[in-house]
C-alpha cells in the first residue's frame, strides 16, 4: 500500500503513447517515469484543504441558471469514490465539466456549430461523503466533432477529476454511458486496450435509483489507488 | 455568420484523414473491480477548474495564489511554460503545485494566515499564442522551506493537458539551494537533474520550463 517502488497501477492505465490520439504524440513523455524507494515526504498522503463548496456547486441545472432551466435531459450521476481495496474514500474533492445537451462546451475556444444553452455552464464540484458517496444533478451531454481523424466523435461524457488522500489519489478520468453507439470508434475511451478495465468508465443505469417523474439516474463508482502510507508512519529514513 | 459556422463545421470534420483504426467492440464485456483508467483533462477544463483566470462564473476553489491576504511575508512567483516535442508551447495546459510553508509545514487544515498551500493555474489563462497569449503558468506564493530528512526545499507540480492520457507529477527546486543530500534528488540519473531545478531569474522570480519530450526531457515520478 505505502510501497513507493510499486509505482502507479499502470497495467491498468492506458499508454501514454497511444497512437491512435494524435495528440499524445507530441505531449507524451518518452521516458519512463523514475521509480522511487521511499524518500518523499509526508505530503505523499496529505489531501489539500478545500473550502467549503457553494449550494449550487453539485447541481449543475441550477449553478448556470440566468433566466430559465437548461434545455436537455436532466439526469442524477452519483456514486462512491473507493480506494482498491474497495475502502471508501471520504472527503475527496471531485469536480465535473461537460458539454451541454447539444454537445456544446462553453470554452471560448470551443468551434463546434452548436448552441450555446445561456442557462447552463457545464461546471461543478462536490466533496465524498464520509462513506465515499457523492452526488450530481445535471443534463445529459450530448456527442461532438473534434480532429482526431475524418469523422471523429466523441461519445458523450463527463470529465472528472478527483483529488482524494494524496498522490496516489489524484485522477483525471471521464465518465461514459452506457450503449452509446460512437465508443467503439473512439480512440480516448479505447487507450485502455482491455475491454474489463476500460468499462469500468461506463456508468449504470439505475431504474431503483431513477426518480419519478424528475430525472433519469447513472451509477458511476471510481477507484482510485490506495493512498500511501507517510514516511512517518513508515519510518523511512532517506536522508 | 452562417458561412463562417459552416466553413468550422468543415474544418472539424475534414482533419485528420481516413479512419485509421478500428476497435472491438467490448461494450458487452463486464467491467472487473479495480482502479478507474485514468483519461486525458481535454483543452476545456478551464470553466470546472481554473474558471476564475479564465472569466468564466463559477467561483474558484484554489487559484495560482497560495499566499493569502496580507501575511507580511515576502513572496516568490514562480513562472514557466510547458513544450511539446516541437519545442512549441502548450496553452492547455493545466498546472497544480502543492507545497510546505517557510518553515517546512504543510497546510493540512485550515490556517489563520491564509496560506492555502495549493494552487492551480491553466496555461491558456491569457489567451492561446497566436491571440497574444503567452502560455504562460505563473503562481505566487512563498519559498518552501525544507520537510526534513536531509531533503532541499521543493515543490510538487502535477501537470495534465490534452494529449496526455495520464497526469505527470514531478518536483520543482530552486537553484540556491544546497540539493546535495535531498533524498528524492538522489534517485535522479544525474544527466536529468537540471529538469528539476528552478532558475532565479531575480526580484523573487523562478522560471521552471517543463518538457514533455526532447533532450532537456522533465524527470516525472513514478506516482
Amino acid at each position: 500500500m505505502g510501497d513507493l517502488s510499486k509505482g502507479r497501477a499502470w497495467s491498468q492505465m492506458p499508454s501514454q503513447a497511444f497512437k491512435d490520439y494524435r495528440s499524445t504524440q507530441k505531449r507524451a513523455p518518452t521516458q519512463a517515469p523514475v521509480k522511487l524507494d521511499g524518500g518523499w515526504d509526508r505530503s505523499i498522503s496529505l489531501s489539500p484543504v478545500w473550502p467549503k463548496t457553494g449550494e449550487h456547486d453539485a447541481n449543475l441545472t441550477a449553478n448556470g441558471r440566468i433566466n430559465g432551466d437548461p434545455i436537455g435531459e436532466r439526469i442524477i450521476v452519483e456514486g462512491r469514490i473507493l480506494d482498491d481495496k474497495g475502502r471508501p474514500v471520504p472527503n475527496a474533492l471531485i469536480e465535473i465539466w461537460q458539454a451541454n445537451a447539444a454537445g456544446r462546451y462553453v470554452h471560448r475556444e470551443e468551434i463546434h456549430p452548436a448552441p450555446i444553452d445561456p442557462n447552463f455552464l457545464g461546471a461543478g464540484r462536490c466533496i465524498s461523503d464520509a462513506d465515499g458517496y457523492y452526488r450530481f444533478i445535471t443534463i445529459k451531454p450530448g456527442s461532438y466533432p473534434w480532429g482526431n481523424h475524418r469523422n471523429a466523435w466523441r461519445p458523450a461524457h463527463i470529465h472528472f477529476s478527483i483529488f482524494g488522500a494524496g498522490l496516489a489519489q489524484r485522477l483525471v478520468t471521464q465518465m461514459y454511458f452506457p450503449g452509446d453507439p460512437t465508443l467503439p470508434y473512439d480512440p480516448i475511451f479505447n487507450s485502455t486496450t482491455d475491454a474489463a478495465i476500460r468499462n469500468r468508465m461506463v456508468s449504470r443505469f439505475s431504474m431503483e435509483d431513477t426518480v419519478p417523474q424528475w430525472a433519469h439516474c447513472y451509477k458511476f463508482d471510481i477507484v482510485v489507488a490506495g493512498a500511501y502510507a507517510t514516511p512517518f508512519e513508515e519510518g523511512h529514513s532517506h536522508g | 455568420m452562417a458561412d463562417k459556422t459552416l466553413s468550422n463545421a468543415m474544418d472539424i470534420n475534414d482533419r485528420g484523414g481516413k479512419h485509421p483504426f478500428e476497435y472491438e467492440d467490448g461494450q458487452r464485456v463486464e467491467a472487473s473491480f479495480g482502479v478507474t483508467p485514468s483519461q486525458t483533462v481535454g483543452p476545456f477544463f478551464a470553466y470546472g477548474l481554473t474558471p476564475g483566470a479564465y472569466g468564466y462564473p463559477l467561483k474558484d476553489i484554489h487559484s495560482s495564489n497560495l499566499t493569502g491576504a496580507d501575511r507580511g511575508k515576502t513572496t516568490i512567483t514562480l513562472e514557466g511554460q510547458v513544450f511539446d516535442g516541437d519545442g512549441a508551447s502548450v496553452h492547455d495546459a493545466l498546472v497544480e503545485i502543492i507545497q510546505a510553508d517557510e518553515t517546512g509545514c504543510y497546510a493540512d487544515s485550515p490556517r489563520n494566515d491564509g496560506f492555502s498551500g495549493y494552487g492551480r493555474c491553466g496555461t491558456g489563462s491569457n489567451g492561446p499564442a497566436e491571440h497574444g497569449g503567452d502560455t504562460r503558468f505563473s503562481f505566487v506564493t512563498i519559498k518552501p522551506g525544507s520537510t526534513g530528512n536531509g531533503a532541499a526545499p521543493f515543490l510538487t507540480m502535477i501537470v495534465t493537458m490534452r494529449g496526455l492520457l495520464n497526469h505527470c507529477i514531478t518536483r520543482v527546486y530552486f537553484e540556491e539551494d544546497d540539493l546535495s543530500s535531498d533524498p528524492v534528488l538522489a534517485q535522479v540519473p544525474e544527466n536529468r537533474l537540471h529538469t528539476l531545478v528552478a532558475r532565479n531569474v531575480g526580484t523573487g522570480r523562478y522560471r521552471f520550463d517543463i518538457h514533455m519530450q526532447g533532450e532537456n526531457e522533465t524527470v516525472f515520478f513514478d506516482l
